[in-house]
């Protein structure tokens, strides 16, 4: 099973222990009438892993994959059907409203989209200060200020008088995302979930933003999950991976050997099909055919096995578990058995 | 009126048989806007103030709107849009759609066209079993594969693809650069691709041009703007994009923002984000001049100097 894996050791922040999100699907009222069992989208399948303090992991997979629901369930903005997710050494799944008001307070998230997820009604001051205030951390509004004026500094906001007073529209998306990312960090949370958070920027500004947002998270020890279906951004940003396929996670382990050396025959494709800013580069042509299924009827076996080059028998009949190959490194896939 | 955006300036480039084109450049840098101008399609308040197009010798710039639209879009210059979640009509099954610009060009009896969008979802992967299928029944990729057959409809020579892939899954995106490599060479297209992303054009494209605030950076064959690129914006966007092959390297960065094309900087436009910014930089504009012995076009006052 995929907790014996778990090790739990005395830095790990975040333990994830068999989260599992089913989402009932819509269906018309006759076929409500006609089914006998409510069909239901398997999103995240008994999902395992740990975050340490200062460390990035990267959640990797292609849009459907889960990946986004699974950052949305650690931070219990959705219930989840099953499983645990403890930060330091409580369950957070089992909190009441009160104390999982005041645990939000250590646990943020940054949103994909800078241009839906700023108020647009607000200024700069109080999109930022806004955390601040609803959790009552300052005493007094000179405080406030302060702080909002110091995180905007770390972001390389400067001088943040001038931006303090503006609202969103008067941004460009480099710097709404930067607000949005100061705004997550100004409580110094301990956990943080960013979903997707360079993807809508443009290159340039990208591996900037990419760069103040490692540094605050070095800066305020932060442990950090994320969320993105961009592989070679991740090789930058990421301690350690985690490669989510049809709701299971198929493979994790240190960034840099997943990169260079995957495993799982899904990992290897993903890799594969990254597109390399040099024309004459060698690829390996290992392009997997069809699209991922359906998570509503996912196949048996082994979920990748429809797209597998590899497989055989064993993989249409039995789930492949996740299991250790060497220090730290973790493959659900029946060749390393 | 706030006045007149100049959001392609002074652009020249060209084409042969066969060649793949990438225009490379951030959002807002005239990518899009240049490509249109080819293809007359610019919004309603958007102006080609001077400069011609050659398309084999004729310039269609001369061309009123009605000769564009029977003799060049579609038959002989096509495109495929950006966002092929959204460009197709939800109502109508694809065959259809595919079908009526041929009806249209061409003046095919409908079972005729009908015949060729079979042949045309066989070629681009999709299969003609699929015919009758309505864009909410395709995946993205399947969207984006029927968007090229759309383009391949009549024949044309030149096909325009803006962001064909931009909001594709990477394993989709292989799938559908490799359709789009194998057609190009099959019919002997010649393509303008647009793109923001440099590691699509490297991989697709054997001639590129860096566009950046309006105005071409630099121009070139792909091997040699990649490998050894001039122009400091080219260098720093080049060491912005992160490889998953080789070893790990430092992402570069830009300081500050893309300009304001209202009131654009005056000498080169990037000068105030540039590291080896000059006085002259910051006065007089650097023209498009060809580096000695190579295929190869900077605007820079740091070369040739």
């Amino acid at each position: 099973m995929t907790s014996k894996n778990l090790q739990p050791a005395e830095d790990d922040v975040v333990i994830v222990q068999d989260l599992r999100k089913y989402f009932p699907l819509k269906m018309g009222f006759v076929q409500t009438l006609m089914s006998k069992t409510a069909p239901v989208v398997h999103a995240v399948e008994k999902v395992s892993f740990t975050i340490k303090k200062d460390e990035i992991l990267g959640l990797v997979g292609e849009s459907g994959c889960g990946k986004t629901t699974t950052g949305r369930l650690l931070l219990r903005l959705i219930e989840p059907t099953e499983g645990k997710v403890i930060f330091k050494g409580t369950d957070v799944t089992a909190l009441d409203e009160q104390r999982m008001r005041e645990m939000r307070r250590r646990m943020q998230i940054i949103f994909q989209d800078p241009y839906e997820s700023l108020n647009p009604r607000l200024s700069i001051f109080d999109i930022v200060a806004e955390p601040v205030r609803i959790q009552r951390v300052a005493k007094t509004e000179q405080e406030v200020h302060e702080r909002v004026v110091q995180v905007l500094e770390d972001l390389d906001l400067v001088p943040p008088e001038d931006y303090i007073y503006r609202f969103p529209h008067e941004l460009s998306g480099g710097q709404r995302q930067r607000i949005a990312i100061g705004r997550a960090f100004i409580l110094h949370p301990e956990f943080m979930v960013a979903d997707e958070p360079l993807s809508m920027l443009d290159a340039s500004i990208r591996s900037e933003v990419a760069r103040l947002l490692i540094g605050m998270v070095k800066k305020f020890n932060c442990s950090f999950l994320y969320i993105t279906h961009d592989i070679a951004l991740a090789r930058y940003m990421c301690d350690r991976l985690a490669v989510m396929y049809l709701g299971n996670i198929v493979e994790k382990g240190p960034t840099e050997t997943i990169i260079t050396k995957p495993k799982h025959p899904y990992t290897e494709a993903l890799i594969a099909a990254v597109p390399v800013p040099d024309p004459t580069a060698r690829r390996t042509e290992v392009i997997i055919k069809g699209e991922v299924p359906s998570a509503v009827n996912p196949p048996s076996g082994c979920r990748f096995h429809t797209r597998c080059p590899y497989a055989w028998d064993l993989c249409k009949k039995e789930e492949p578990q996740l299991l250790q190959t060497e220090e730290d490194r973790f493959v659900a896939c029946h060749k390393y058995k | 009126m706030r006045g007149w955006v100049r959001a392609v300036d002074d652009v020249s480039f060209e084409l042969e048989k066969g060649d793949a084109l990438g225009l490379a450049g951030e959002s807002g840098c005239g990518k899009t806007s240049a490509a249109l101008s080819i293809l007359g399609l610019l919004p309603w308040n958007g102006k080609v103030f001077g400069g011609s197009i050659l398309y084999k010798g004729e310039d269609l710039l001369k061309l009123d709107s009605e000769q564009m639209r029977k003799d060049i879009r579609w038959k002989r210059i096509s495109v495929v849009f950006q966002g092929a979640m959204n460009a197709l009509h939800p109502n109508k099954s694809i065959g259809h759609q595919i079908a009526e610009p041929i009806m249209a060009h061409e003046g095919l009896k409908k079972k005729e066209a009908l015949e060729r969008a079979k042949k045309l979802l066989d070629l681009v992967g999709i299969g003609a079993s699929k015919i009758d299928r309505y864009p909410h029944e395709l995946s993205g990729g399947m969207k984006q594969r029927t968007m090229t057959a759309m383009a391949l409809a009549c024949n044309p020579e030149l096909v325009i693809a803006d962001e064909p892939t931009t909001a594709l899954d990477v394993i989709i995106e292989a799938q559908v650069l490799k359709v789009m490599k194998e057609l190009q060479k099959k019919m002997d297209l010649s393509v303008i691709l647009i793109s923001h992303d440099l590691s699509m054009i490297a991989e697709t494209a054997n001639k590129v041009a860096i566009m950046y605030a309006g105005k071409i950076a630099e121009y070139g064959d792909s091997v040699d703007v990649f490998k050894d690129p001039l122009h400091p914006y080219t260098q720093k966007l080049i060491g912005a994009f992160p490889s998953i092959l080789g070893t790990k390297k430092e992402l570069a960065s830009i300081h500050g923002f893309p300009p304001d094309l209202l009131s654009p900087p005056p000498g080169c436009r990037f000068h105030p984000r540039c590291a080896y910014a000059m006085d002259i930089c910051k006065t007089k504009e650097p023209q498009m001049e060809e580096v000695a012995g190579s295929h190869r076009s900077v605007a820079c006052h740091l070369i040739g100097k």
